[in-house]
């Protein structure tokens, strides 16, 4: 289900964390669907279950997803914008980028045609 | 779930265990790393009653386990000698002999588990492979359903797909039956994906408890170079975030840090740097610093 990369230095929770934001901005999980269960995740994926939890908790802590006692733990209704507005964070990360650049006398249009080329591509 | 509090085991005039205390809760998977002869394989047998401390004591459920059969009911104990199997028989012998001390024993996880690993429980287990033999032991635990499970280095000689089978297995234990997982290694990369705490002994002694996420997470390394003379000082009274360690090679800096990332990028950047870099840093690392913190020398007491 997720893609989880063991040799790399982020831990597997976060990673975690990350392809869960993933799936749901990429509507792969809906809201109000449910997450798999810590121990079907744990099993599936060889992580230990205590790590699944505290990704878990974390995206609980967030408001991304609730546990419903004896049920399981869904995606909340507004997870989709919670996550989006989250993203937009992301673009003062551009602007740092991008002034980076500019004082390296890079030209403007590079850096459009870039983020350009990533707004044309296929999949996810 | 087991508390061991200043325990002392010597032998002769080796300390094999000096003055331990330590907390073990139930639901996870606890891993002991260290050296060969740091005294962790003595350890995990003071905690299943088979050596009785010199000083201090070993509760499991609040009562000392030592000479106890109660306590030790709960406790399955995979050492790291297969010798210890008895060779002339086959699993299914073995089997029924742990049905008849461990009385939560099941015949069906032991039928289905053997499957699982592609081992035949009507073999003689003298014929097995090592890696096999080690397989059957893993079979034959994890069947008794105890409440703790310890594998004195067994996970280190299994193949890698038995390694993963071995995981999920241990895995489903914590999950279904809360089961508390003891592992002991001298390799950290090894247990680092399996388990979710870590302990490093040496000599004896612990050194150092954490629970593996905290680990990575609160220590970082960056690599600056500032344009001028700017030294340590900009890595010092940070708020939040404390130096570990500043090494210097010609103009770049590798500086490991502990505490708050965001705070700490902000108050270096204003130095303005030619160079940022925030690095990955690997468990070994993490523990490197932690034990030169402590004034150790780490080269000593982690090979790998």
């Amino acid at each position: 289900m997720f893609n989880i990369n063991r040799v790399s230095d982020v831990p597997i929770y976060e990673q975690l964390i990350a392809e869960i934001e993933r799936y749901v901005l990429a509507g792969l999980i809906r809201p109000g669907e449910k997450l798999p269960s810590v121990r079907n995740l744990s099993v599936e994926h060889s992580v230990n279950p205590n790590t699944v939890q505290k990704a878990y908790t974390e995206l609980e802590r967030q408001k991304l997803c609730y546990s419903v006692p004896g049920s399981g733990r869904f995606i909340a209704e507004d997870a989709v914008d919670l996550l989006r507005g989250k993203k937009s964070e992301l673009l003062d990360k551009v602007a740092e980028l991008a002034r980076e650049l500019r004082t390296s006398g890079m030209a403007e249009e590079e850096i459009i045609k870039t983020v350009h080329a990533v707004y044309t591509e296929t999949g996810i | 779930m087991i508390e061991i509090r200043n325990v002392t085991k010597c032998y002769d005039n080796l300390r094999a265990v000096d003055d331990l205390s330590c907390d073990i809760l139930p639901g996870g998977v606890f891993g002991l790393v260290g050296v060969n002869g740091s005294g962790k394989s003595t350890l995990l047998r003071l905690i299943s009653g088979v050596y009785h401390a010199d000083e201090g004591s070993i509760k499991l459920f609040g009562e000392e386990v030592y000479d106890n059969p109660e306590a030790k009911k709960h406790i399955i104990y995979v050492p790291d000698n297969t010798q210890l199997v008895m060779s002339g028989s086959n699993m299914l012998e073995m089997a029924k002999f742990y049905a008849a001390c461990y009385e939560k024993f099941s015949f069906e996880k032991f039928e289905k588990l053997t499957r699982v690993f592609n081992l035949n429980p009507k073999a003689r287990i003298r014929s097995f492979s090592k890696g096999m033999m080690k397989q059957a032991q893993t079979v034959l635990a994890l069947s008794c359903n105890t409440d703790i499970i310890m594998f004195d280095e067994t996970y280190d000689g299994l193949d890698p797909l038995a390694k993963q089978i071995a995981a999920k297995l241990i895995y489903a234990e914590v999950c279904d039956r809360r089961a508390c997982v003891i592992m002991t290694s001298h390799s950290l990369r090894e247990l680092e994906d399996t388990c979710d705490t870590l302990a490093l002994m040496y000599k004896g002694k612990l050194i150092l408890q954490s629970d593996i996420g905290s680990l990575k997470t609160t220590l970082f390394k960056i690599q600056v170079a500032f344009a001028d003379d700017t030294g340590r000082e900009a890595f010092e009274n940070i708020e939040g975030a404390e130096l570990l360690s500043y090494t210097l090679n010609g103009r770049v800096a590798t500086v490991i840090m502990k505490g708050d990332k965001a705070h700490a990028e902000a108050h270096i950047r204003k130095f303005n740097p030619l160079i940022f870099e925030m690095l990955p840093i690997t468990l070994e690392e993490v523990f490197a610093y932690q034990m030169d913190a402590l004034g150790y020398d780490f080269s000593l007491i982690m090979p790998e």
